[in-house]
């Protein structure tokens, strides 16, 4: 891979993350933050399985001249990836109903506005 | 004995199964609903006693997802490649834990959730609430872990904001990013081990651990992320606004969810690390966090004017003494101290972990119970309930003399043990762990006297029966542990801590030899 570009996106992607969730007051961006970190994650167990040249893990109608497995990406991280962002969306569903929940009755979505104290 | 090498698989299916037919069930009629789900849950509370004594008398269960003969793992190449339940004595304790909480809140919640409010939906989550719990405990694969603690966090956030008050839906949220964020982290660890070894079953990494810098990197996000998830000091914040404004049932729940949490602590430090970590260092780390967590969690219940909040200080005050006992006993892991008391401290801290788990539940239920009748959380509004709920109170007051740590309750059946063992390390810890049981006291004493002493201020009736039932389970329970601790220890918690500490047994389970 070119210089590592992938595995620094990722570190970049989670850092960026992190930052939102930690320093922003906006609900909103909160929950954005953290989609950004679950990309980063994502990212990170893609490129994991990712092989130079690597054609999909699929036996039927194999082109000639495919080393198996060699030659093919790795599957297991993909099915990861996939139950990670299925996961994901509903996390981020429930996330965005709470915020919406919680404008209507704050009427604000600055994250100081809290109700629970001490 | 009437066992069947189904009965894990059965155990996680069984209310994921159930989760979704109860509101059809709803449909036809409520009392059909009520009575299906309780049915359900005794089911499970008796499946896990049955597999629990298996397991303590046989050694380990394992259950292949999907295959021919599910006690035997395929193994091709040395990797093992279905999902794989290995259940332990750990796994099974802290599966028993789970199973009685959810019988009691789930008896408990027939009269204290009124009707018409989505009740139906209300029990649907709190079943998938405890198929996520058994899967995360019984699990044998990392990646199966982080989907069951999604499962769970997801199921949790939902029942806390049940009430959609705005306290409860910004509890739930706080509950959801944490949750979400440490679930993140385990996932980043659970590639940072698949990109070296290509594997994702605990017992197989814990067999190829060569403890690099990655694993390293690995080991602090697993137990940054576990311990955000039980609410131990640093990360504790989220813990008073979900636990106070979740409806009292799930609260009880949510402290079982966060043993939970607690219990995949333990197995990434004991099994997945064990001996070939700095474990010196780790157990130091865990006691500071533990001792931090007694202390704070205490002094900040102290000064609380509202009920559930003053209790969810203690839980984390009290989650503290679990990971001292631990602590000392991963600190001491391979010396020669450790036959002697180090295995004494573990003991401890794992006892506590279910006497904790059914006290602080039962304190939950009662302050329901006062929330039920007097719609107020605020102790100032309180006075003199004892005259009306003579019930409530008593379950209360043997709930608060177990959490103090008075004999002849649980609390210090288990606290005793902490205190013998902590001592030979150093007299420090049990002096913190002594001086927090006492502040414990105070402080209920102070809860006791304002909520049930002094003149009848409101005409309120006792409790409904299936809540007093309810609690009643849970008193049982602690009245029994307290009365026989010796039998407990030796049946029960010693099989669960030598589980723990015996990491080979755990391996060769799976890769055979």
């Amino acid at each position: 891979m070119i210089w590592n570009v992938p595995f620094i996106t990722v570190a970049l992607l989670i850092a960026i993350g992190l930052y939102a969730v930690m320093f922003k007051r906006n609900l909103i961006k909160i929950a954005i933050g953290i989609t950004i970190i679950e990309s980063g994650v994502n990212l990170f167990l893609i490129t994991l399985g990712y092989r130079k040249g690597g054609i999909a893990p699929i036996y039927t109608n194999l082109p000639s001249g495919v080393k198996v497995p060699e030659g093919m990406v790795l599957p297991v991280p993909q099915a990861l990836t996939l139950t990670s962002i299925v996961i994901g969306v509903a996390v981020l569903a429930l996330m965005l109903s709470f915020i919406m929940k919680m404008y209507q009755h704050n009427k604000s979505l600055d994250s100081h506005s809290r109700r629970l104290k001490g | 004995m009437i066992y069947n090498e189904a009965i894990p698989a059965i155990l996680i299916g069984l209310p994921l199964l159930a989760a979704f037919i109860t509101p059809i069930i709803n449909l036809a009629s409520k009392k059909a609903r009520n009575a299906f789900v309780i049915a359900i849950l005794a089911i499970e509370e008796l499946l896990i006693i049955l597999l629990a004594w298996h397991v303590f008398t046989n050694g380990i269960v394992i259950y292949t997802m999907g295959a021919k003969n599910p006690s035997i793992v395929p193994l091709q190449a040395a990797v093992p490649v279905r999902i794989v339940l290995e259940i332990d004595g750990m796994a099974a304790f802290m599966g028993l834990i789970s199973c009685t909480v959810a019988m009691a809140a789930g008896i408990y919640s027939i009269a204290f959730i009124k009707e018409g409010n989505g009740k139906a939906r209300y029990y649907t989550l709190l079943l998938i609430m405890l198929a996520g719990m058994l899967g995360m405990v019984f699990t044998g694969d990392l990646f199966n872990l982080f989907v069951f603690l999604e499962i769970l966090s997801i199921a949790s956030c939902g029942l806390i904001a049940y009430r959609q008050h705005a306290d409860a839906v910004e509890g739930a949220f706080k509950y959801l990013v944490v949750s979400n964020i440490a679930a993140l982290f385990v996932l980043f660890a659970i590639a940072l081990f698949y990109a070296q070894y290509d594997l994702l079953n605990i017992a197989a990494i814990a067999n190829a651990m060569q403890y690099t810098q990655l694993d390293k990197i690995a080991l602090a996000l697993l137990v940054a992320a576990f311990a955000m998830k039980c609410g131990a000091v640093p990360m504790h914040f989220w813990a008073p606004d979900s636990y106070s404004t979740a409806p009292a049932a799930i609260t009880a729940m949510l402290v079982a969810a966060s043993q939970a949490s607690l219990y995949a602590l333990f197995r990434v430090c004991f099994t997945l690390y064990g001996s070939l970590m700095n474990y010196h260092m780790i157990g130091i780390a865990i006691i500071i966090f533990g001792l931090l967590s007694m202390f704070i969690g205490v002094t900040m219940a102290l000064p609380q004017k509202d009920i559930k909040r003053l209790m969810a200080y203690h839980a984390i005050s009290q989650t503290g003494y679990m990971l001292l006992g631990v602590g000392v006993g991963l600190y001491l892991l391979g010396s020669s101290d450790f036959n002697v008391y180090g295995i004494k401290a573990m003991e401890g801290g794992i006892f506590h972990i279910i006497n904790h788990a059914m006290y602080k539940g039962l304190l939950f239920l009662t302050a329901g119970a006062i929330y039920y009748r007097l719609g107020t959380r605020n102790l100032n509004e309180m006075g003199g309930l004892g005259h009306t709920m003579k019930f409530t109170s008593i379950y209360f007051i043997i709930g608060a003399l177990a959490i103090a740590g008075i004999p002849p309750f649980n609390g210090f059946a288990s606290k005793l043990l902490i205190y013998e063992a902590c001592y030979k390390v150093s007299p420090i810890l049990s002096i913190v762990a002594m001086l927090v049981s006492v502040l414990t006291l105070a402080s209920f004493i102070k809860v006791f006297h304002s909520a049930f002493m002094g003149p009848k201020m409101h005409d309120v009736k006792e409790a409904p029966k299936s809540m007093l039932a309810g609690m009643a389970v849970l008193t049982f329970v602690i009245i029994f542990f307290g009365l026989f601790p010796g039998w407990v220890v030796s049946h029960i918690v010693h099989p669960a801590a030598m589980a723990l500490v015996e990491k080979m047994a755990y391996i060769n389970a799976v890769m055979g030899g």
